[in-house]
């Protein structure tokens, strides 16, 4: 790899396991600390490597660096000195000297840790999200601030009231008991999920960026699984979940970026290791019997990787949604609940159905009704459709209904 | 462990009208006993009361006002405890504070819908 | 918004009913309550199976069902969200139980929050 393409390579790779192992040593209340070391070490790494050549080996280097750089933090430091390394010592009595443990085994702890910290409940969604990406995934403030499509002013100050509130809340940087593990790992499968939510449904342009975040929650998901305590089935269902909804991602936007809708996609860009991955974490969430959202949604999701309209694939959809909105109840699983019953039962049914939903903000709910009225009642259909279209936001979804619009059209 | 409903029921017409310190008592032994079960680890949902009256549908979509104040065993709460077995959820609704006024519990399995 | 409970009464809890009728009468159910789910009404639910259920009397007498004087058995309930009883009547309405002939489903207010005073009769 040239040296242009391996610094920001190694960035993406290493500053978020070095600001894990030092967040972690150091605890919560000094993050920025850590991250200005993780930071202070590439740009030594970018003034010298130029001159000196790149090391035999870029990572060890790095990591040597970074050691260099804590300690002498810390002896420069005295208040730092005083109240951390004191507390740092205790826990480790008969050691002179700090040791900062970069090895594999506690980066991937220090990581798991943190991303319990980061997810704890006084922290907003959106917040969690903007640090996951910052801290566990090494994102820059610009590429966050692109992906979840606002500015880095709004990024800047949404970590900082978070990592303000975590010291304020002075959340640890441990696993969570065993007794507790149900409980704390839920709001981190919530992040996790929406993190790959905003990689797959980003409005952003850049497609590498989209799919480095859902990379990036599958990874972390992933680090989860491996770990005996966090293993449980539901994570399992996430990461298949995932998986399904990934193995899409080629199939899904056409050169222009235009979406590509699910019936319109061509299944040979399907990517099949990915459907297979799926199916193996999927059969492994089948253990215990507990049925999350994640388990509904991943089974749902496999449907979706066969593509013939069968009476079973939709009447099993349908059950699938009737028991995910038991669960939890969102607007969009009542539409595509809707949408489903339509396949399996017919389409005076669905319109009984769509028309109790009091979902009238919605446009996804015109579109819905659009749909239903479709071959029924063209007319009521293209109003419907011209009303959703009024409503909608975003220009991929204006796209969506001005293709459905001509469609009816051109049908008659 | 599975979860068990308990299903409260009674006489409402034969409850006594007690003075403000009975009806008090009473409260204070039925909490104790939600919270004895709670304490034990055992109490799943606390449950709720219902009304006294309500509706009944019939087929063909006959609704009529509940008669339940009339008949002598009508469902006043529920509560839904865990247990090993029956005999298990049994003994705990044998120290139900219903009992001592003439009602009863009825115990039944949980099975998802 | 209140809440209200939806009690499934079956007049013969002894009848039996073939797999192919069970199956239809989940999926129907499954239906029913998937429909008020979707429309953010549906608080929860349980079947309840007729065996060995027991009931607690005084004294500590234990009897296996049938239940109470009233012959029919409860064989489920779901809670539901709604503004006053006419609504939550209305989701009773189809509720598959009430083609077994002779079935009721009874809708009552489910008083929450409050503490478990057995004689309040809002």
């Amino acid at each position: 790899m040239e040296q242009q393409e391996l610094i920001p390579h190694l960035f993406r790779t290493e500053y978020r396991k070095i600001t894990a192992v030092l967040c972690k040593l150091f605890g919560i209340a000094h993050i920025e600390v850590a991250e200005d070391i993780a930071g202070e070490t590439f740009l030594s790494a970018l003034e010298t490597w130029p001159y000196r050549g790149i090391p035999e080996n870029p990572t060890a280097w790095l990591y040597s660096v970074a050691k260099n750089k804590a300690k002498n933090h810390i002896n420069r430091s005295h208040i730092f000195a005083e109240k951390i390394v004191k507390e740092v010592q205790s826990a480790t009595p008969l050691s002179e000297e700090i040791v900062i443990d970069l090895s594999e085994k506690n980066i991937t702890d220090s990581q798991l840790q943190m991303l319990f910290a980061i997810c704890h409940p006084a922290i907003s969604a959106e917040a969690q999200i903007g640090l996951a990406l910052r801290i566990l995934c090494g994102f820059g403030i610009d590429e966050i601030a692109n992906a979840l499509l606002t500015n880095k002013e709004t990024i800047s100050k949404r970590l900082l009231r978070a990592k303000e509130k975590l010291r304020q809340e002075k959340v640890k940087i441990e696993y969570p008991g065993p007794a507790e593990i149900n409980d704390r790992i839920e709001p981190v499968l919530t992040t996790l999920y929406l993190l790959f939510n905003e990689g797959y449904y980003s409005e952003s342009n850049d497609t590498v960026l989209r799919e480095d975040l859902c990379l990036e929650a599958m990874r972390l998901t992933h680090l989860l699984i491996e770990n005996e305590l966090t293993n449980q089935p539901k994570v399992n269902a996430l990461l298949s979940l995932m998986c399904f909804q990934s193995s899409r991602f080629a199939a899904r936007k056409n050169e222009n970026g235009d979406i590509i809708l699910y019936e319109d996609q061509n299944e040979s860009l399907w990517n099949r290791d990915l459907i297979d991955r799926g199916v193996y974490f999927l059969n492994l969430s089948a253990k215990g019997t507990e049925i999350s959202k994640y388990h509904l949604e991943a089974s749902i999701a496999w449907w979706h990787t066969i593509k013939e309209d069968t009476n079973e694939k939709w009447e099993s959809i349908l059950q699938l949604f009737n028991h995910l909105l038991q669960i939890e109840y969102s607007p969009v699983a009542a539409l595509n609940r809707t949408y489903a019953l339509s396949k399996a039962i017919g389409k005076e049914a669905a319109i009984a159905e769509a028309e109790k939903l009091q979902l009238e903000h919605n446009h996804f709910y015109f579109t819905l009704l659009g749909e239903l009225y479709k071959d029924i009642d063209n007319h009521k259909a293209k109003q419907y459709l011209q009303k959703a279209l009024s409503m909608a936001k975003t220009q991929t979804d204006k796209q969506i209904i001005k293709k459905k619009i001509e469609a009816l059209i051109n049908y008659h | 462990m599975k979860d068990y409903l308990l299903i409260y029921r009674m006489d409402y017409s034969a409850i006594p009208q007690g003075t403000a310190e009975q009806m008090e008592a009473m409260t204070k032994r039925w909490m104790d006993w939600i919270a004895g079960i709670a304490a034990k680890g055992r109490l799943t949902d606390r449950g709720n009361r219902l009304a006294a009256t309500g509706k009944v549908i019939k087929g063909n979509n006959v609704v009529t006002n509940g008669p339940f104040t009339e008949i002598k065993e009508s469902i006043g709460g529920y509560s839904m405890v865990n247990a090993d077995s029956y005999d298990d959820a049994v003994e705990l609704a044998k120290e139900c504070p219903i009992l001592a006024v003439g009602g009863n519990v009825e115990v039944r399995e949980i099975s998802l819908l | 918004m209140n809440e209200y409970i939806l009690i499934f009464r079956h007049e013969d809890g002894n009848k039996v009913a073939s797999p192919e009728q069970i199956q239809t009468w989940m999926k129907q159910t499954m239906d029913w309550i998937g429909g008020i789910a979707a429309q953010n009404k549906f608080v929860q639910g349980n079947g309840l199976p007729f065996d060995d259920a027991k009931v607690v009397r005084h004294n500590n007498i234990v009897t296996n069902g049938p239940f109470g004087e009233i012959k029919e058995t409860i064989g489920g309930y779901i809670i539901v969200k709604a503004d006053n009883i006419d609504e939550a009547v209305n989701f009773a309405k189809g509720s598959p139980v009430l083609q077994g002939e002779g079935n009721t489903v009874e809708v009552r207010k489910v008083i929450t929050g409050g503490s478990a005073k057995l004689n309040d009769r809002n």
